[in-house]
């Protein structure tokens, strides 16, 4: 018997039947409905036999605009998973008041509040930036992919694998259950011994690793690979945008994964960095990961910013007002992004003077914030606006933002930060910026771009119905998590005593209902717009649909492999615009051919065997762990010596394709 | 668009009647010093709209003014630059930059929650001859431990104090770290373990309020709370009588039962203290025997002394650090000869443990 549990602790570490959550029936009844559609994907991929579509044209690919429509799919898939969590955790406090449980246990509750927090943040809100960086930046800069495009493929399915994780220990073990951050010494070995706080870790670390690469990648990207003619002060501002945040990307990313590193340590191998004793120091920890994750929050918002600063000018017709003092605001940003951390916990004893530092410091982000805000606003002034989708979002933008700057700068405030900290208002207020900034910005970009990236437009009718149920969902669930901020309600509370709390929290319940249904609508306006494809009106077969003003609109909907067939040149910002205006004429010959990179399977190998490796870390599956790094590291030395990596497109192919635009453009014309 | 700016407003006015009967208790709050926290939030947010309120205006103005059916309006597509509005748009943020930095500056100095009090409410300064009422705040897993040092008692899980004088909390934690926090009292401050806070802060109104922990820390955090009572000086007086009267006596041993973690706790009272108990909490050396970490500290520091006749330059600065310290700069009520490393090594504040490390 001694020997048979010796044994199963040799082949599977922590690994027993028992960690399956069967006693638990809300997970269960997900499981077999998530077993069930997935059963059911998989089953249509066979019969459509779209295995091989999909791994040819997808997952191999390391064409920089398959590898961003992946990155938004993932981010998706992965949001409607955050959302869930977060409508349970708003039923639940709907429910648990004046002594009631509600119907979710603490150990289940501090879960989903954790993963949902990870989730949104990582593998949602990062994936879809760096998608939507990845699909349009080097099309801005007229390059025909990114640096490299290779680790581009590996960044994406590094990320994949932390998302993968995370969707593991929905079914296997547990996820962490202490907050997004995992503060020591809650998340120590100590007070989390099982399996939760190592998924939390192992999934950043690996996808954290996916994104550095990203990061280092689109700033080698942007810095050597513009079109001739484009100088820094010509790029367009979404492209600025992306540069500062991939540089706040590798300056921050790095001190996660060290943080998060001595964190492992501490569990693993009982070190005692961030430990109550042994001369630990948990508040160290709290330094550290702030240090990172204020930057953060500028790595999210900074990109979105560059979609408004494009939709708003396109859709006023009109150039961006104050474009060097945008990029000099965006820059003010980046810097200004590091100094700032300690706010997140002035509470922790410090004394006046450094407070008052990093409250400032925090009050002055705000003066190129507002300045960005006034650009925007200037930029509609004189202009002609189209109320296209991308507009309201942009617009709703404005009006919700600022209203989350204002209870930003007041949270600054050391004295106000110290009755408002970690109370809902925080909540309220994190959720305002993020939702009424990032969220909305990506929403906006999302359906900017959508024709670009499949050659039809996105459904406005269902599109306005998203944006309302957003924008009014958004204020009906948030408001009154103010309010009760104001009342003293602390966050990450899973029961209520005082029932006078309920009806604010069932208004907020409702709210989140309605940004339920707004997301329904957001997937259906691609939906209808996928059905009516071949309808003229919205069909894009001028590969500018918005009368557009950057390069991205200069080539075709969908671009080609390469991009551009040649090169184009910048002569002022807003370089397409500058050329419609000048009466470019493409060029109909002389094509060359085209030099490109080969797909290749071994950016899915490493992420694979990533995940295996995180997964047996997880577990203590010792002889995993060392199977799954030797052949990581081995897979890894093996691939630098696949010299097969590049081909030409001949130029018969490339007249080809662009004949074809040359007849879809005249037909266009005619009609 | 109008609709989306009238939003907010009609959903403030939705929600009105819903908080009829609810207090906001961070906007009215019962002590002095959160009153004048929720002044602050009042001029800051005030300070704000000054700005925020006409961006908002303008916005849903230019958006349907410009609206592309609106033929009559200008429409000049070159419009990117007026190096006047480049002033106004940079200058109108900096001023109010400048004013709400200058006010912080002097709120967080004034409002520093290290600053004993010297009024206990508007122009009504701390009467002569009234000493601050020092509790000792201790968060344990999953309920709050209060002891009185001059009174020899403690409790569980309530906390009173009379009206109009000053309270001067000291705060640790026995293991996770949480927050010390009495909304109508005043602001929170963290209680994290091995380290000490402080907390000064005064009740104006008889009452009773919540108090609880603002920071997570796991499976009981949401039962986490206790009662804080307002009271008149006789109410207090037994008050403490009462707790005189119970059975139960906190000694170190009885300590560490109380400490094991449990969850929802009734209010407890203990009649009796061990002497330094909380000096061997934020030492963390209850339990007979082990060893507190001022003397790990200390002896730390001495091997490093030690090292400097041999020239360390490290070993140097820890020396002139030892000097410092024996100096007057750091005199404080409770050592008022000045602070010793070994008086030190009760850390006061987190980051005077920090600096002990990093100099």
């Amino acid at each position: 018997m001694a020997l048979d549990s010796n044994l199963q602790q040799l082949l599977f570490g922590r690994l027993t039947l028992e960690a399956l959550p069967l006693h638990e029936p809300i997970v269960v009844v997900t499981f077999v409905g998530v077993a069930l559609g997935g059963i059911a994907v998989l089953g249509a991929l066979t019969y459509f036999r779209l295995w091989g579509y999909l791994w040819h044209e997808w997952f191999t690919s390391v064409d920089h605009k398959k590898i961003g429509i992946m990155y938004i799919v993932l981010g998706i898939v992965m949001f409607l998973r955050g959302l869930a969590d977060a409508i349970m955790l708003r039923l639940q406090q709907a429910i648990a008041s004046g002594g009631s449980e509600g119907y979710l246990n603490a150990h289940h509750y501090d879960q989903i509040f954790t993963a949902h927090g990870v989730i949104m943040i990582f593998f949602v809100a990062m994936p879809l930036v760096t998608g939507l960086m990845n699909y349009v930046m080097p099309l801005q800069i007229g390059a025909r992919d990114v640096a490299f495009p290779f680790l581009n493929n590996l960044s994406f399915w590094l990320t994949t694998s932390g998302a993968v994780l995370v969707m593991i220990s929905l079914f296997v073990g547990e996820f962490a259950q202490t907050g997004w951050l995992a503060y020591p010494p809650l998340s120590g070995i100590d007070n989390s011994p099982w399996v939760g706080v190592d998924y939390y870790l192992w999934s950043l670390q690996i996808a954290g690793v996916g994104t550095t690469l990203s990061g280092i990648n689109l700033i080698v990207t942007i810095v050597k690979m513009r079109c001739p003619g484009m100088h820094y002060m010509r790029m367009p501002i979404f492209t600025w945008t992306s540069l500062c945040t991939n540089i706040l990307i590798v300056a921050t990313f790095p001190i996660l994964t060290a943080v998060l590193a001595l964190l492992t340590l501490d569990r693993y191998v009982g070190t005692h960095f961030f430990t109550n004793d042994g001369g630990g120091n948990p508040m160290m920890y709290v330094n550290l990961i702030w240090i990172w994750g204020h930057p953060e929050v500028y790595i999210l918002v900074l990109p979105a910013f560059g979609i408004f600063s494009e939709v708003v000018a396109t859709l006023s017709g009109k150039r961006l007002f104050g474009y060097t003092s945008m990029v000099y605001a965006t820059a003010c940003i980046t810097i200004l992004s590091y100094i700032v951390w300690l706010h997140h916990f002035f509470t922790m004893g410090a004394g006046a003077t450094v407070n008052t530092f990093f409250g400032i410091t925090t009050m002055i982000i705000s003066i190129p914030t507002g300045a960005k805000i006034f650009n925007w606003l200037f930029t509609m002034y004189k202009g002609r606006i189209r109320f296209e989708v991308p507009m309201y979002w942009s617009i709703g933008f404005m009006l919700t933002f600022v209203v989350g700057g204002m209870t930003g700068v007041l949270l600054a405030v050391p004295p106000a930060d110290f009755v408002l900290h970690n109370s809902l208002f925080l909540v309220a207020h994190f959720h305002n910026t993020i939702i009424g900034g990032v969220v909305f910005g990506l929403f906006a970009g999302l359906v900017y771009w959508f024709p670009k990236m499949f050659g039809f437009r996105a459904d406005p009718f269902v599109g306005k119905i998203a944006f309302w149920c957003w924008q009014i969902g958004f204020w009906v669930a948030f408001m009154p998590v103010y309010i009760l901020g104001l009342m003293g309600v602390t966050r990450r509370l899973s029961q209520f005593d005082d029932t006078s709390l309920q009806p604010l929290f069932i208004t907020a319940a409702v709210g989140a209902g309605l940004i339920g249904i707004g997301t329904l609508a957001l997937v259906g306006q691609f939906a209808v717009g996928f059905l009516r494809r071949k309808d003229p009106a919205y069909a894009d077969t001028t590969g500018d649909p918005w009368n557009g003003r950057t390069l991205e609109w200069a080539t075709s909907s969908p671009p080609p492999a390469y991009n551009f067939a040649f090169t184009p040149v910048a002569h002022d910002i807003d370089a397409w615009w500058d050329m419609k205006k000048r009466g470019y004429s493409r060029p109909l010959t002389g094509f060359v051919p085209v030099h490109m990179p080969h797909n290749t399977g071994m950016g899915v190998v490493l992420a694979g065997l990533a995940t295996v490796l995180g997964f047996a870390l997880i577990w203590h599956i010792w002889w995993l762990v060392v199977v799954a790094f030797v052949t990581l590291i081995g897979t890894a030395i093996a691939h630098t010596f696949n010299y097969n990596r590049d081909y030409y497109i001949p130029a018969a192919e490339v007249a080809a394709i662009e004949d074809n635009r040359t007849r879809l453009l005249a037909g266009k014309v005619t009609s | 668009m109008t609709r989306v700016k009238a939003l907010p407003f009609l959903l403030l006015l939705a929600i009105t009647p819903l908080l009829s009967g609810c207090q906001w208790v961070v906007m009215s709050p019962s002590g002095y010093i959160a009153e004048q926290q929720k002044n602050l939030i009042l001029i800051a947010t005030g300070l704000m709209l000054l700005i925020i309120v006409p961006v908002m205006i303008l916005t849903v103005l230019f958006a349907w003014k410009y609206r592309q059916s609106n033929k009559q309006a200008d429409y000049d597509p070159d419009f990117h630059h007026s190096t006047k509005l480049e002033f106004a748009i940079w200058g109108a943020p900096i001023a109010i930059i400048l004013v709400l930095g200058t006010v912080t500056w002097i709120a967080t100095h004034r409002l520093d929650p290290y600053r004993p009090l010297t009024d206990i409410g508007p122009n009504t300064p701390v009467p002569a001859g009234v000493e601050p009422l020092r509790v000792q705040v201790v968060s344990l897993d999953w309920k709050w431990l209060f002891i009185y040092p001059e009174y020899d008692i403690a409790t569980i899980n309530e906390l009173v104090a009379p009206v109009d004088r000053p309270i001067a909390f000291t705060i640790t934690s026995s293991n996770l770290m949480n927050s010390f926090f009495v909304p109508a009292l005043a602001g929170q401050i963290y209680a994290m373990a091995g380290m000490q806070t402080q907390l000064h802060a005064v009740v104006n109104e008889p009452g009773v309020f919540k108090g609880f922990s603002s920071n997570y820390t796991g499976h009981g955090f949401s039962y986490m709370h206790f009662k804080f009572h307002g009271v008149s000086d006789s109410e207090f007086d037994a008050w403490v009588a009462k707790a005189r009267a119970a059975d139960d006596v906190l000694t170190r041993s009885v300590y560490l039962d109380v400490e094991r973690p449990s969850e929802g706790d009734p209010v407890r009272y203990f009649s009796r203290v061990d002497p330094g108990l909380f000096e061997l909490i934020v030492n963390m050396c209850v339990p007979e025997g082990s060893r507190c970490m001022r003397d790990l500290m200390h002896d730390n520091s001495n091997r490093i002394s030690g090292l400097g006749r041999m020239g360390n330059p490290e070993a140097l600065a820890a020396a002139r650090l030892e000097k410092a310290l024996a100096a007057d700069a750091l005199c404080t009520p409770e050592v008022p000869q000045g602070l010793t490393l070994a008086g030190l090594s009760t850390p006061t504040s987190a980051f005077s443990a920090i600096k002990i490390f990093s100099e």
